[in-house]
């Protein structure tokens, strides 16, 4: 995953308040392309403020940022043209049909032949059935499907997903971990934030812990295990979570793993 | 750049007026209460009340009813830009390569396409019911130009209401003192026969030069030194509207 190029997102000595609420303290961070990064935070910790500043929707106070070489607040055209930013919530038009929403931005990229991108996010999302339908009959899951869809319209080399999997089910939360791993491979680079642990154990290259405004801590799901005292042995009986039995019993077909227990994919972390 | 303004506001305008398109219950209502009003002032008040013209009251009074109409119009986009700032969508248009001012122009330009639909549904309805007018079509172009003049200088005030409400009652209520001020204008009955002080302020509100400019070119009248109060009236308030609206869309969005 480290290539040698210049990091996609690089921040240094943030800072951001709004009026006596100092939300963001001087954070730093670097994210290699091609890469998944994961902020972690509790809420109220300044995650979806970085994100409006990484994605020009707030300027910072102080400090500077790039994304995918250009700097956020002199270039912010040039960083628009670069990203695409899935919010935490679903931003679909609901009135308009699942096909209309991705035609709609498509057009707002400039693109040629909006019809057939469109038609091809249908089919990649599964939602090929569902395009003729308004968004707002769509299931959580789904809208959430169509939103990420209409954010990889264009291919934009960088994309911040803030909390992609809020409020979903546990089913739907899988698919959205798939599609995810699915753009990191494909080399787009991709800035995620959550408060979901096991979210950032599943998906991310790198973690970082913002707390208080600051980045408290950040490196590989390893380097961060390794700061916590070894590990211990204990003999505890595995009783199956209610996510194992909800999935079991409504029939997992979204195939994490191949015995049903959710362990991480081949490769990302020795368990 | 400029070539992407008017591509950009002609994408976000389709998408606006499909919405509208897919309820066309907002045209409506706003086209039943100005209607509902018309046939009580004309079948139910309108014989006791002497305007001392010639002509028939429907023809009199439709000017402040089309002026009514509009004033109820753009609650609607109020609403819809309030929905809008709320949804998460703005916030995925401005994250975008794409003009910024385009978000709001596409609103503006919305309402004034379904302000003029509401507007015509009203007109058919008073030809129905005996409004007859031999304008010529310049003075009919001059009629449409004031009403679209007053849309877009109210849509402007709405804009500014969508952005900064803080609810959605709050994003329509605005409207409700405009939908009352046309009540005291000339628009139903002679300024003269109010007492001196409401006649004072019927007298020198815009709605009244407005009302009478549109209703002297229905009927065929000078409209005089009216007129340019009227415009004076109608583009002040569109630049002051317009301004306020901007800097504070400049805000939010930073």
């Amino acid at each position: 995953m480290n290539t040698p190029r210049e990091p996609a997102i690089r921040v240094t000595g943030i800072t951001k308040s709004f009026g006596e609420v100092h939300v963001l303290r001087g954070v730093d961070l670097d994210v290699a392309a091609g890469s998944i990064f994961a902020l972690l935070g509790s809420n109220g910790a300044g995650k979806t403020t970085l994100v409006r500043i990484l994605s020009t929707l707030l300027k910072p106070d102080a400090g500077t940022a790039t994304v995918h070489g250009f700097d956020v607040t002199s270039s912010p055209h040039e960083v628009r043209g670069s990203i695409s930013l899935t919010g935490q919530f679903a931003a679909v038009d609901e009135v308009l049909t699942g096909r209309e929403n991705l035609v709609l931005v498509a057009k707002l990229r400039h693109l040629k032949d909006p019809g057939a991108i469109a038609d091809g996010m249908l089919a990649r999302f599964a939602l090929t059935d569902a395009g003729n339908r308004r968004a707002a009959t769509y299931s959580g899951g789904m809208r959430r499907r169509l939103d990420i869809a209409m954010s990889l319209i264009g291919n934009p080399p960088v994309i911040f997903l803030d909390e992609p999997t809020t409020g979903l089910d546990p089913q739907a939360r899988i698919e959205v971990w798939q599609t995810v791993k699915g753009l990191a491979q494909g080399g787009t680079t991709v800035l995620l934030t959550t408060q979901y642990l096991d979210e950032a154990e599943q998906l991310a290259d790198r973690i970082a812990i913002l707390h208080e405004g600051v980045i408290i801590q950040s490196g590989t799901l390893a380097e961060l295990k390794r700061l916590l005292p070894s590990a211990t042995v204990e003999y505890v009986e595995k009783q199956p979570s209610l996510e194992d039995v909800f999935l079991a019993l409504v029939g997992n077909t979204t195939e994490t793993t191949d015995d049903g227990d959710r362990t991480a994919p081949a490769g990302r972390e020795p368990r | 750049m400029t070539t992407h303004v008017l591509r950009d506001t002609g994408v976000l305008t389709g998408r606006s007026l499909r919405h509208i398109l897919r309820s066309a219950d907002t045209i409506i209502t706003t086209a039943v209460t100005p209607i509902a009003l018309m046939l009580l002032f004309v079948y139910v008040l309108g014989g006791a009340i002497h305007t001392g013209s010639g002509e028939a009251y429907v023809t009199y009074m439709l000017p402040g009813i089309l002026l009514i109409t509009i004033a109820s119009g753009i609650a609607y986009t109020a609403y819809r830009l309030f929905l809008d700032m709320q949804g998460g969508i703005v916030d995925r248009f401005q994250s975008m390569p794409i003009a910024r001012s385009s978000v709001l122009w596409a609103h503006v330009l919305t309402s004034l396409a379904a302000n003029l639909v509401s507007v015509a549904i009203v007109t058919v309805t008073a030809l129905l019911m005996g409004f007859r007018t031999g304008a010529s079509l310049a003075a009919w172009l001059a009629v449409a130009g004031t009403l679209i003049l007053f849309t877009l200088a109210l849509t402007w005030l709405a804009v500014i209401a969508g952005l900064s409400a803080k609810s959605v009652d709050g994003a329509s209520a605005f409207s409700y003192p405009l939908i009352f001020l046309p009540f005291i204008s000339s628009a139903f009955v002679p300024t003269s026969t109010m007492p001196g002080p409401v006649a004072t302020f019927a007298e020198n509100q815009p709605v009244t030069s407005i009302v009478n400019t549109i209703r002297a070119l229905f009927t065929q009248q000078p409209v005089g030194s009216t007129i340019w109060i009227a415009l004076a009236w109608l583009v002040g308030l569109l630049v002051v509207a317009y301004a306020i609206a901007i800097t504070t869309y400049r805000k939010k969005v930073s």
